[in-house]
């Protein structure tokens, strides 16, 4: 970062596809951990099948692939701690902030109290999130 | 594909020298990678060795230099928790070094 070094851009990272059967969610969330060392103001998003990437307890053992939701929760270790659900995908798919994972980041500031880093949102909010955002990429 | 002998035993390792199978890791296999190094794993190492090994079990990743700093830090104290404390035991670099020494992949985000 010799050039422009110091400058924070607005990142959103927006997840769309089911964990598994596609490589999408998996490179999303690796790019996401390799960019987050570049220290910009980073956000997700999970909307449609994406949410499902955020379910507790996935078991791939039937289907020979790594289990990596358990990486989401080091996502608040990279300071990654703005985290959009789309609350129309969650009900459509009938389920509840209860039926994912409870990501969670520790605040230094606070003597680092833990506090949660999911929010649900409308698709007002959603839409209102994408127009601030410097650089949007869809997975 | 390259291996290493550690005790007779054939452990797969990748182009870098990590292990292939992070399964096929034990004490004598860490203890065969540092020494490639030149490097004598005292018990301070071994104390970020096993936190790796910890952090990977509970996340499936290899944490970034950043983060296992800062993890160090909290748990064994911050007089550990800083770069210089960690490249004085890693040379080659606390992540990428102690994580091929733990077994694990090169972590994620190293280039």
């Amino acid at each position: 970062m010799e050039e422009g070094g110091g400058v924070t851009k607005k990142f959103l990272y927006v997840n769309r596809r089911a964990p598994y059967g596609s490589i999408y969610a998996l490179e999303s969330l690796e790019v996401v951990l390799i960019g987050a060392a570049f220290e910009q103001d980073v956000s997700l998003a999970f909307i449609d099948d994406g949410v499902y990437q955020l379910k507790k307890g996935q078991a791939t053992d039937g289907i020979g692939m790594k289990n990596f939701s358990p990486t989401y929760n080091a996502l608040g270790d990279y300071d990654i701690n703005k985290i959009y659900v789309d609350k129309d995908s969650l009900e459509q798919r009938g389920l509840t902030l209860d039926d994912l994972m409870n990501l969670t980041w520790e605040d230094e500031n606070e003597n680092y109290a833990e506090k949660p880093s999911i929010s649900l949102v409308n698709s007002e909010e959603l839409a209102a999130l994408m127009e601030q955002q410097d650089v949007v990429l869809s997975f | 594909m390259a291996s290493i002998d550690v005790n007779g035993k054939e452990v797969e390792v990748d182009e870098e020298g990590y292990l292939v199978n992070l399964n096929e890791w034990t004490e004598d296999a860490a203890k065969i990678l540092s020494a490639q190094d030149e490097l004598e794993l005292t018990d301070s190492h071994w104390e970020v060795i096993n936190f790796l090994r910890e952090y990977y079990e509970e996340y499936q990743i290899a944490p970034a230099v950043r983060v296992l700093t800062k993890a160090i830090g909290k748990k064994l104290g911050p007089e550990k928790g800083n770069s210089k404390y960690l490249y004085e035991l890693f040379p080659y670099g606390p992540a990428k070094q102690a994580c091929r020494f733990a077994g694990l992949p090169k972590p994620t985000g190293c280039v």
